[in-house]
């Protein structure tokens, strides 16, 4: 955590341009109904991005959703705060994260509706290392983030290996699909192990962005299933009624 | 009411108590049961009624909304979320709303067509069709001020473009749009009139606007597909159109089937697709509205997208944009004016030549590849010649439909129609 | 339709109230999300969550005061002179064994609560809802005249309550106090809210 602290101090203006519309995004894996995925992922995302983004729309106890006894919660997930009713809120001050980032980390809660899960997924595996930048990290979506590597420890470090015919690495510009990342150092995880982890992890950033998502469809199936039979009987009533008119 | 004084007693002692001090039965004989409709209605006639209801579904959810929302910069984005997950039945009455949204511009605009190709806009119809665009403007206003408070990256910069157009305006302009904010950029204060705008000025006028739209139609009664006026053929001894069938219980239950199908496509939404990706509900509109930071892309909501397609194709002239604000200002208002620019001998598509047909899907054509235009950036189809080519494609569809209203008095009137039948047909 | 076709009477009214059944169902199945919205959310439900009452440093004949889902709540530690006086209360309360009062089924008994010692009640008057002051010591002290037992009094409208939380003879208060759902965790530590038999 300290090593990742420095990285952060270290870290100055840099507002992060947006994706870059070249890189093709890799599509995340999840799915949404499966919460042993997902329980997977609301651990790693306790871990290893409550330090410093918020969700302050979920409520821990909302786990519960995903098979977790409130108990499993108050043991295992309950760092910031010390009740379950609690949302996810963050200890850093915003105006703390300003100064040590150039941008205070956004909230995380919707973010799956903003950013999308295939480009969370990409995003989360194609940082690499880049000694031009402030914190010595940058990525392929998201060039010049101003967020370090906080996963590098189990990914390991890559870097960007241009094809000879492009011009260097200058920015942004260099990063076409010729461009391909190395795995320099491995990290504790293997890639395969690494992929999935944060497929798990990018699966609950859905979850939690729209938890009442499994109760939206089999709402909505119900209702139009009820609809169906509505329409039978109106229509019915219709015609009969319509018998009178020549 | 100019009812006879010997009103018939109907044996029910309520219903006698109160039509003796409230006119009540007299108003659903007028309005309902012996309203007598054109028995050919078709398709196009259901979007009228389906209005009304969609009218009545944002009142409602709106309400129950306004019971969790916070009109509040500092909140306002957070209490959106916090109905979508923290309120029993939140995220339902949130996605009816905004698709609800939505769903009105789809209504109303087959409801226009319908008058477009039916010509219900004319004699004696006149007042109808000025009601109904003084709705369509009222309905814009209360879909841009209430696009705002969700209080997202693309309701604050939709809302800072927009009310940017005023600062176009010569002279007073700058101080208008400041006036309008509240402050000199969109600010809480914004917020916070734009939300007694939605939920009370605007919602109220357009219930009153929609009660004079009805009450003068039912004073000189529908038209139909066939454009003929079924108040000429009356049986002689009950004074009733012989075309005629009274609206309930007739055309209340074909109206129900309409409302059953209606619902099923709106249930689809809500329930599986509410972002309609992205038109309905932006990606960016999840980002809360920060002033200091601009979305690379923004565009309207897609029901304005025709009207900022032509906003965005006319350059600025004589070091001035106002050209731009009034097209697009223009474009929505010529409708006001369609019944004095149709000189066409018969009212419906049916019996209307070649000319006028021609025009009218030129006017569709345009109105949608407008839309489409607007939602995307201005360099999505590349550059010709240096120009780019939506911005080309968006000045052509702008001088057609522009086109289709100015030239309407000699096209129709130069248009070989057939003879209208004397009464409706099938 | 060339022909005439008869009308079925039947039918039609068969399709009407069959249409008219469906939907009403369907308006009272649409009216479950509205009118629950109303009801307290998940935020609200949070804040009212247990609370947890440390009753460590409460000494005999003193009161500690909790906030439960916005109301207070009082923690009486009586003393054994006080729960004796209790007997002879009976007499002057309105409802001795608290058959008309609400409190769990644990703490419907002559003391009102589980342990003898402590009084748990939501310190809400039972009259109009105005939050009766303490008056624990018994006599004139209190301005409650000489034969005050020691107990609360509403400054409002003057209902009077004895070390029981149980409503005096005579005054506008209806029922005895309300005693909340609650449970001792340790001997020093106490949840109000929850009794452990629900969540």
């Amino acid at each position: 955590m300290k090593q990742i602290l420095l990285f952060l101090l270290a870290a100055t203006l840099c507002l992060g341009a947006n994706a870059s519309e070249t890189v093709k995004l890799d599509r995340a894996p999840g799915d949404v109904h499966d919460s042993a995925s997902l329980q997977r992922g609301a651990r790693a995302f306790v871990n290893y991005c409550l330090n410093c983004h918020g969700a302050q729309s979920m409520r821990f106890n909302r786990l519960q959703d995903l098979g977790l006894t409130e108990k499993q919660i108050r043991e295992n997930l309950l760092f910031t705060t010390d009740k379950v009713g609690d949302t996810m809120t963050v200890a850093m001050r915003k105006a703390d994260g300003r100064e040590w980032f150039g941008n205070a980390p956004p909230d995380l809660s919707v973010i799956a509706r903003s950013r999308g899960a295939d480009w969370l997924y990409t995003y989360l595996r194609t940082y690499y290392r880049d000694e031009k930048t402030l914190t010595g990290w940058n990525n392929l979506v998201f060039p010049m983030v101003a967020m370090p590597h906080v996963l590098y420890r189990l990914q390991g470090e890559q870097t960007l290996k241009t094809e000879a015919a492009a011009k260097g690495e200058e920015g942004g510009e260099a990063h076409h699909a010729e461009s391909h990342l190395v795995l320099n150092k491995p990290g504790t995880l293997s890639p395969v192990e690494y992929d999935a982890m944060v497929g798990d992890l990018v699966n609950y950033l859905v979850y939690m962005s729209e938890p009442f998502l499994t109760q939206r469809y089999q709402t909505g199936c119900l209702v139009l299933i009820f609809l169906g039979g509505l329409f039978v009987l109106v229509y019915s009533l219709k015609k009969e009624f319509w018998k009178d008119i020549h | 009411m100019s009812k006879s004084p010997a009103q018939p007693q109907s044996g029910n002692a309520i219903l006698d108590w109160i039509d003796a001090r409230f006119p009540l039965t007299a108003l659903w004989k007028q309005h309902i049961s012996e309203y007598y409709a054109p028995k050919n209605f078709n398709f196009w006639y259901y979007f009228g009624s389906l209005a009304m209801f969609v009218l009545v579904i944002q009142i409602v959810s709106g309400i129950f909304l306004t019971m969790n929302y916070k009109p509040d910069a500092q909140h306002a984005f957070q209490s959106v979320e916090y109905i979508m997950r923290d309120v029993y039945g939140g995220w339902l009455i949130r996605y009816i709303h905004s698709t609800g949204a939505s769903m009105f511009f789809v209504v109303i605009y087959l409801h226009m067509f319908r008058g477009l190709i039916y010509g219900s806009y004319r004699q004696p119809r006149e007042l109808i069709w000025l009601f109904g665009m003084i709705i369509y403007l009222a309905l814009m206003g209360e879909a841009f001020f209430g696009y705002l408070l969700p209080w997202g990256q693309m309701s604050y910069w939709g809302a800072q473009v927009i009310v940017n157009l005023f600062g176009a305006i010569p002279i007073v302009g700058e101080d208008l749009a400041v006036w309008i904010r509240g402050d000199y950029v969109v600010s809480d204060a914004t917020l916070n009139r734009f939300f007694a705008f939605h939920v009370i000025a605007i919602p109220l006028v357009l219930v009153m606007l929609v009660a004079a739209h009805i009450i003068a139609l039912h004073e000189v009664g529908s038209n139909n597909p066939d454009g003929v006026e079924i108040k000429k053929k009356k049986d002689p001894k009950t004074g009733i159109p012989l075309d005629g069938i009274p609206f309930h219980p007739y055309y209340t239950i074909k109206d129900l089937v309409g409302v059953v199908v209606f619902l099923a496509v709106f249930s689809f939404i809500i329930f599986f697709v509410p972002d309609m990706g992205g038109y309905f509900l932006e990606a960016n509109n999840f980002i809360p509205a920060d002033p200091m930071k601009t979305p690379p892309h923004i565009a309207p909501v897609w029901y304005f997208t025709p009207y900022y397609a032509m906003l965005r194709a006319v350059p600025a002239l004589l070091g001035t944009q106002v050209w731009g604000v009034l097209v697009m200002g223009g474009a929505v208002m010529i409708f006001f004016l369609l019944p004095w620019l149709d000189r066409g001998a018969v009212k419906s598509i049916r019996y209307r030549g070649t000319l006028y047909k021609g025009w009218l899907a030129a006017f569709v054509v345009s109105f949608l590849v407008l839309g489409v235009l607007g939602t995307q950036p201005t360099d999505f189809l590349g550059q010709v010649n240096k120009m780019d080519v939506a911005v080309i494609l968006a000045r052509v569809f702008t001088v057609v439909y522009f086109a289709f209203f100015v030239l309407m008095p000699w096209y129709t009137k130069a248009d070989r129609t057939l003879p209208e039948p004397d009464r409706v047909t099938g | 339709m060339g022909e005439e076709k008869k009308v079925d009477g039947g039918k039609r009214r068969l399709l009407l109230v069959a249409s008219g059944l469906a939907g009403g169902a369907a308006a009272a199945a649409v009216a479950v999300p509205f009118l629950g919205s109303m009801q307290p959310s998940a935020r609200a439900r949070a804040a009212g969550a247990p609370v947890e009452v440390n009753i460590s440093k409460l000494e005999p004949g003193m009161m500690v005061r909790a906030e439960w889902r916005s109301k207070p709540v009082w923690v009486v530690r009586r003393t054994p002179e006080m729960l004796t006086a209790l007997k002879a209360m009976d007499e002057r309360v309105a409802d001795p064994a608290s058959e008309q009062s609400v409190q769990p089924e644990y703490a419907k008994n002559e003391h009102r609560s589980t342990k003898p010692e402590f009084l748990v009640v939501v310190g809400i008057c039972t009259h109009l809802g105005c939050s009766p002051t303490d008056k624990l010591k018994p006599g004139g002290e209190s301005g409650l005249g000489e034969d005050w037992p020691g107990g609360f009094f509403c400054p409002c409208h003057g209902s009077k309550f004895d070390l029981a939380g149980r409503v005096f003879k005579g005054v506008p208060a209806p029922i005895n106090l309300v005693v909340p759902p609650y449970v001792f965790v340790s001997d020093t530590r106490l949840i109000v809210g929850s009794d452990g038999k629900g969540a």
